[in-house]
């Protein structure tokens, strides 16, 4: 895989990094006991959280929207459990080892999607929104042909996102603790079941508060000791990098990353507007009270995850200058032990010794599991609350049993993300990650958006647009250089992107217009003729879900 | 139309409220798209400005420098949204509201 594949998804907060362990087989290490010892305080404290929330999870507003209690400050860490995976700490500081500037820029371009978010979407998702992105265009437009698109757009989302997640949990999780890959996919599963099927929301967003913290707190520890060591130069610590690393001053400069304006483009159209559209994240949203709540949840989401990206400008060139040159972290070529990827890790031994290692160990895994969790409930939203309550059951089920069906369908997914985990194990699945971004970029973000702000818009427009973005981003990641080039074996693809995401964006739109344009059905007509109604409620609130009382 | 809905959209204070949270919402997303949009293209089309270091005789060049302040500057004006929604636009939201209530009661 090129460099440039790598760089990319990586920073989608997501595993390509880890995935690209796969590749690289690293030697068998021991059992590391002070980092499982960690790891089961962790689960301990998890499962706590589980039982604790289980008792407080009754209705279906409970279990997908933790009954909408959730304060600003909780949500925003939360979110930030759900946006920053371990791979984001392995993976740019990996990328800025071996690269320098050009790793870093995929500290940069991600977080853009943070501020569109706030500016163009959190009010009106919040004020529009109950349990699922699906709810949004459900208030003008036709509930069953939309929340089909919606909720299997959503289901090909998470599925893509968990097999990269789970492939490169299970190689990280063997690597640092030395258990087997196997049983690294059963733990995951378990826990993800346990929380998920009976803590639901609660349960979720508290895992993910405690890991954001767990993760903040362990690179603010890496990044100070190493500017410590320095006597708090941060340019004493450039400095040593520079001289540490064979490419010298050219670490602090652009190299040949970008030389393709379209690939560029592309590629960070993708990263923004499909980070602002995530589903997982935006039915964060529903957990708290109001829109007040909703943009506080944003601002805090946004100034944590700002400065875990800015820790990462620290991080990845200490680990240049303190492992590069350590003997210790060097195999007998005198290359890193374990690949780049593992230069967080060793890093964090630099500066703390062997139960730092431990402590990052579990944090790492920590992080996985709450990812992984994150998504589950994303995937069981849509299932229980848009096929089953709202397509098959025409709204018409009870609570008890949307719950009910929303914990079978988390102990499905646990299930089915642990056979994909061992199914793709050893594959190079590392392109995966364009695929719930295309979807997100493609069909999500162009229909929440002309939705909220385009009278135009019809049913019938939305669904042909949302499946022109589905269906020709799954055809060009077909076709383009990384399956139908690399794995498919015919050295170079018919569609000569990697990141088919300005294309499939542009048609998007486009359909829906045209054919918004086009359609002057009844149906069409009365849709346009709520947008006012839609537009007061987005802005003001009014008819907005209340949380829940109890 | 709703009839609560109806008396809100008839109020001119609330077509004021709505133009002004856009145009900044819209003035912001100019701003943040201006500095990422400015960083890919410096860096696709003008490498050797981001080669400069930020000042005579230190390591740090400006492409590091520029990719800092773009962090900040997203969380900044992120936060510049969330001040004046959560004080100023919510307060003339509640009027709104308040005023379209008591008409209702009328």
């Amino acid at each position: 895989m090129s460099l440039n594949a790598r760089l990319l998804a990586l920073l989608i907060g997501a595993g390509l990094p880890l995935a690209s362990l796969a590749e690289t087989p690293a030697p068998e290490r021991d059992l590391n006991t002070i980092a499982i010892g960690m790891f089961l305080v962790f689960v301990m404290i998890s499962l706590g959280i589980t039982f604790w929330a289980a008792r407080r999870t009754r209705s279906t507003s409970d279990f997908l929207a933790a009954g909408g209690r959730i304060s600003g400050f909780q949500n925003g860490l939360a979110i930030t459990g759900d946006w920053v995976s371990s791979a984001a700490l392995m993976g740019i500081a990996a990328l800025i080892y071996s690269t320098g500037f050009d790793g870093l820029i995929y500290s940069v371009v991600p977080f853009g999607a943070w501020p569109l978010m706030m500016f163009l979407m959190a009010d009106r998702l919040r004020n529009l929104g109950k349990y699922t992105i699906a709810d949004i265009v459900s208030v003008r437009f036709s509930r069953i042909p939309m929340r089909t698109l919606i909720s299997l757009s959503s289901l090909v989302f998470v599925v893509g996102y968990l097999i990269v997640q789970m492939v490169g949990a299970g190689t990280l999780i063997s690597n640092l603790f030395g258990i087997d890959y196997t049983a690294a996919q059963v733990i995951i599963g378990i826990l993800i079941v346990l929380y998920v099927a009976f803590g639901g929301m609660i349960a979720t967003t508290y895992v993910q508060l405690v890991k954001a913290v767990l993760l903040l707190s362990g690179a603010s520890f890496i990044c100070f000791a190493a500017l410590f060591h320095f006597d708090w130069s941060v340019d004493g610590l450039y400095a040593s990098a520079i001289s540490n690393h064979p490419q010298g001053m050219k670490i602090m400069q652009p190299g040949g990353l970008l030389t393709d304006p379209i690939s560029a483009f592309s590629c960070g159209l993708m990263l923004m507007l499909g980070g602002a559209a995530m589903p997982h994240v935006l039915m964060r949203f529903f957990t708290v009270p109001d829109a007040r709540q909703a943009r506080l949840s944003v601002f805090y989401a946004a100034s944590f995850i700002g400065y875990f990206y800015l820790l990462t400008f620290i991080i990845g060139y200490a680990a240049i200058a303190m492992v590069m040159k350590d003997p210790r972290f060097l195999d007998a070529n005198g290359l890193i032990t374990g690949g780049a990827n593992m230069a967080a890790i060793h890093l964090s031994e630099a500066v703390g010794g062997s139960f730092f290692l431990g402590f990052i160990s579990a944090v790492a895994f920590a992080t996985i599991v709450a990812v992984v969790a994150g998504l589950t409930i994303a995937g069981a939203s849509a299932i229980s609350h848009d096929l089953y309550a709202n397509i098959f059951r025409h709204g018409k089920a009870t609570d008890h049993q949307v719950v009910k069906v929303s914990r079978i369908s988390a102990v499905c997914l646990g299930a089915f993300g642990v056979v994909l985990g061992i199914a793709f194990k050893d594959q190079n699945i590392a392109y995966m990650i364009t695929i719930p971004f295309t979807v997100s970029s493609s069909v999500f973000f162009p229909i929440l958006f002309l939705s909220m702000y385009w009278r135009g818009l019809t049913t019938r427009g939305a669904v042909a647009g949302g499946a022109v973005g589905l269906g020709l981003g799954v055809i060009l990641l077909f076709l383009g250089p990384t399956i139908w080039g690399e794995i498919l074996g015919h050295g170079e693809g018919i569609f000569p992107y990697k990141y088919p995401a300005l294309f499939t964006i542009i048609a998007s739109f486009f359909t829906m217009i045209v054919v918004s344009k086009l359609d002057d059905s009844p149906r069409a007509r009365r849709e346009r003729a709520e947008f006012d109604d839609q537009f007061v409620r987005s802005q003001t609130g009014v008819g907005a879900e209340a949380p829940a009382q109890h | 139309m709703d009839a609560l809905h109806a008396r809100i959209s008839a109020n001119p204070a609330f077509h004021a409220l709505q133009a002004k949270r856009s145009r900044l919402a819209w003035t912001l997303c100019a701003g943040v798209l201006a500095a990422y949009y400015g960083f890919i293209l410096m860096i696709a089309y003008a490498a050797d400005t981001f080669r400069q270091p930020v000042h005579e005789g230190a390591v740090i060049t400006l492409g590091v420098a520029w990719g800092a302040v773009v962090i900040v500057l997203s969380v900044g004006l992120t936060g510049i949204y969330v001040w004046r929604a959560n004080r100023e636009f919510d307060r003339l939201n509640a009027r709104i509201l308040e005023e379209a209530h008591r008409e209702s009661h009328r």
